[in-house]
């Protein structure tokens, strides 16, 4: 019985919600931004999960004999080695290749749990103004005047190299571009006919901030999260540069540009090969992110 | 009017400060890991470990480790550096002219770089040229300090090796300068060899900050321009027979600079951030690259006075843009 009443119900939510989501995907598809930049994270994904199948040798596997092998297409290539190989014959595409992991896991968590942090102060400040809005306002300021890469290996330093301490450092640091822009994009909100009128209602503070607001801000936050997960790379790239992120023995194409950086005038490729990978993904996050703002900003759709 | 508002400005500049100060005390003494453990050679009494925390002050509660350290702050004492074994404050006057006459170039090739790609865009604007200049800003807008620094490393130190990959002057050429302000001090005493070579080791560190500074200007600056050209004042001139560079120039920038300063100026702050790293990145010896191998050693003083500095200067710099903003407002300066 609560079945069939529920049927009869479900297909005009549900074909609303195809026909809005038809929209929001016609509206994306129209930005070339989020298809190729999308499209090449995708293949980083992609990359990443399937890094031991698609590797052709063992990040780790050394061999003395086959060291500083130029990339494929300069004199002295050996087949086999589409990138080279660096000092200790390790091959280079192979490691950009599994570099692929480290920069993605940090990229998602670390972005995720900034964007949490600073959602939740941008949202309170945002709405409850008052005392709650001048000391989140106050952190914001103290945490600005930390030069960022400094903060970072600070925090790093204090709770020892590794993954995990890059990506709390990430959080601790870029939560305040969060919060930042979700507080003046709630404080606009909190105007809006639609939250007025849940307040009418009778609908609890919490209920507007998490039900009402936060949907609205959504397409915002989605924005910002991408770009965060572009700077999560590269502050992930710097405190692999540092020396200060995973184990020597886990490929990170930070860990690769640091070691090509000391024998560069003998083997470029060690360290012109995971630079472009930087390169490319930064990009490929920031045009995303780019992309993403103008096709779900109904303002910037004009 | 005026004054108020700028006496309220620095009255908050010296509370962010405080802040700043109380976050790096407490962030470093809740850090697990001894600094002094850093410092000793092993086979030390822990008598001598007790002796050696008492001496640095780290026996007593918190909040007296603050007041002390304050305290001494005030009276221009920072300490002494654990891993270098001199004193905070020499070092940091040591190394920040360096730092300092890095990021003024920097700032000053961002601003005519910035500058002069928006008003060429502007000249340009609706037509291919244009869209050029959007696609290629927007890579600069993608692409941060750290990697432009490398790839400068690259291809401007190591494939085509044209310019110094690291430090702050070359040894040949003999400096023997008074000051620590290689470059200005060169300069004004018409000294042209040294101020070449110094200038040289900073292209490309200089070149790496300011990019990203340069691509944000070009954007904000390129749209204020475009809106002003179709102001009254902007037409008027033009039917006056103005040409077009000097309606641009003239007319439509002046209005255009403080609207734009007042949007980039968040950025100004990034660069002296970015002087950690791209120190690090060129060997240049200044207060960024000092301040990583600070934390590496864990020397507090030294993280200490670094952070305060680097803080400092964040909220000059804030001060500045904002007086400067103030400045060229009319509304303001006539208010």
């Amino acid at each position: 019985m609560a079945d069939a009443l529920l049927d009869q119900d479900a297909p005009t939510a549900d074909s609303r919600s195809v026909h809005q989501q038809r929209r929001l995907v016609r509206a994306l598809m129209t930005q070339p931004k989020v298809v190729f930049a999308g499209g090449f994270v995708v293949l980083l994904i992609v990359v990443a999960l399937l890094a031991r199948w698609i590797a052709p040798h063992d990040p780790l596997e050394q061999d003395l004999l086959a060291g500083t092998l130029p990339p494929a297409g300069f004199s002295g290539a050996a087949p086999g080695f589409l990138l080279g190989t660096d000092d200790l014959g390790r091959d280079v595409l192979s490691r950009l290749i599994f570099g692929t992991r480290v920069a993605l896991v940090v990229a998602f968590v670390a972005a995720a749990l900034a964007a949490m942090l600073g959602t939740l102060l941008g949202l309170f400040a945002g709405y409850f103004r008052g005392a709650t809005d001048v000391v989140v306002s106050r952190l914001i300021e103290i945490w600005m005047a930390f030069p960022p890469v400094l903060l970072s290996i600070l925090v790093v330093a204090i709770m020892g190299a590794g993954v995990g301490s890059v990506i709390v450092a990430i959080a601790i640091i870029d939560w305040t571009r969060f919060a930042r822009v979700l507080r003046a994009e709630t404080m606009a909100q909190a105007q809006a006919d639609y939250v007025i009128a849940a307040r009418v209602l009778g609908f609890g503070r919490m209920a507007i901030l998490f039900r009402e607001i936060l949907p609205n801000v959504a397409p915002v936050l989605l924005a910002l999260v991408t770009l965060e997960m572009g700077i999560a790379v590269i502050v992930e790239a710097i405190l692999s540069f540092v020396g200060l992120s995973v184990s020597s023995d886990t490929p990170t194409w930070g860990g690769m540009i640091a070691q090509g950086r000391q024998i560069i005038y003998q083997a470029w490729w060690v360290f012109a090969a995971p630079l472009a990978a930087l390169f490319a993904t930064v990009l490929a996050f920031n045009q995303l992110g780019d992309g993403l703002r103008r096709a779900l900003d109904p303002v910037m759709q004009r | 009017m005026i004054a108020s508002a700028f006496l309220k400005r620095i009255i908050m500049a010296i509370v962010t400060l405080f802040g700043v100060a109380i976050v790096v005390f407490l962030l470093l003494r809740v850090a697990p890991g001894d600094p002094i453990a850093m410092m000793i050679a092993p086979g030390a009494s822990t008598q001598d470990i007790a002796d050696l925390r008492a001496r640095y002050g780290l026996d007593r509660p918190l909040l007296v480790q603050f007041v002390i350290w304050l305290g001494g702050i005030l009276h221009g004492d920072f300490g002494v550096s654990i891993s270098l074994r001199r004193n905070v404050l020499e070092l940091l006057g040591e190394r920040l002219p360096a730092t300092l006459e890095l990021a003024i170039v920097a700032c000053a090739v961002a601003v005519a770089l910035g500058g002069a790609v928006a008003i060429a865009g502007t000249l340009v604007r609706r037509s291919r040229g244009e869209a050029t200049i959007d696609a290629v800003n927007g890579l600069l807008l993608a692409v941060p300090d750290f990697v432009w620094a490398l790839a400068f490393v690259l291809i401007l130190g190591v494939l085509w090796p044209v310019l110094p990959l690291s430090g702050r002057s070359d040894p040949s050429v003999d400096a023997a300068l008074s000051t620590r302000f290689y470059l200005f001090e060169s300069v004004l005493t018409g000294r042209f060899g040294v101020a070449r070579d110094t200038l040289a080791h900073m292209i490309m560190p200089a070149l790496a900050l300011a990019l990203p500074l340069a691509a944000v200007i070009i954007r904000i600056l390129k749209e204020a321009l475009s809106e002003g050209m179709v102001q009254d004042y902007v037409l008027m001139a033009r039917v006056k027979g103005m040409t077009e560079l000097r309606l641009i120039a003239g007319e439509a920038l002046r209005n255009s600079v403080g609207p734009t300063l007042a949007l980039t100026g968040v950025q100004f702050t990034f660069l002296i951030g970015g002087t950690v790293i791209v120190e690090r990145i060129f060997a240049y010896p200044g207060i960024g690259s000092m301040a990583i191998d600070a934390v590496i050693n864990r020397d507090l003083p030294l993280i200490q006075g670094l952070v305060l500095v680097f803080g400092a200067l964040f909220i000059l710099v804030n001060l500045l843009i904002d007086v400067t903003v103030a400045s060229l407002n009319p509304k303001l300066r006539h208010g």
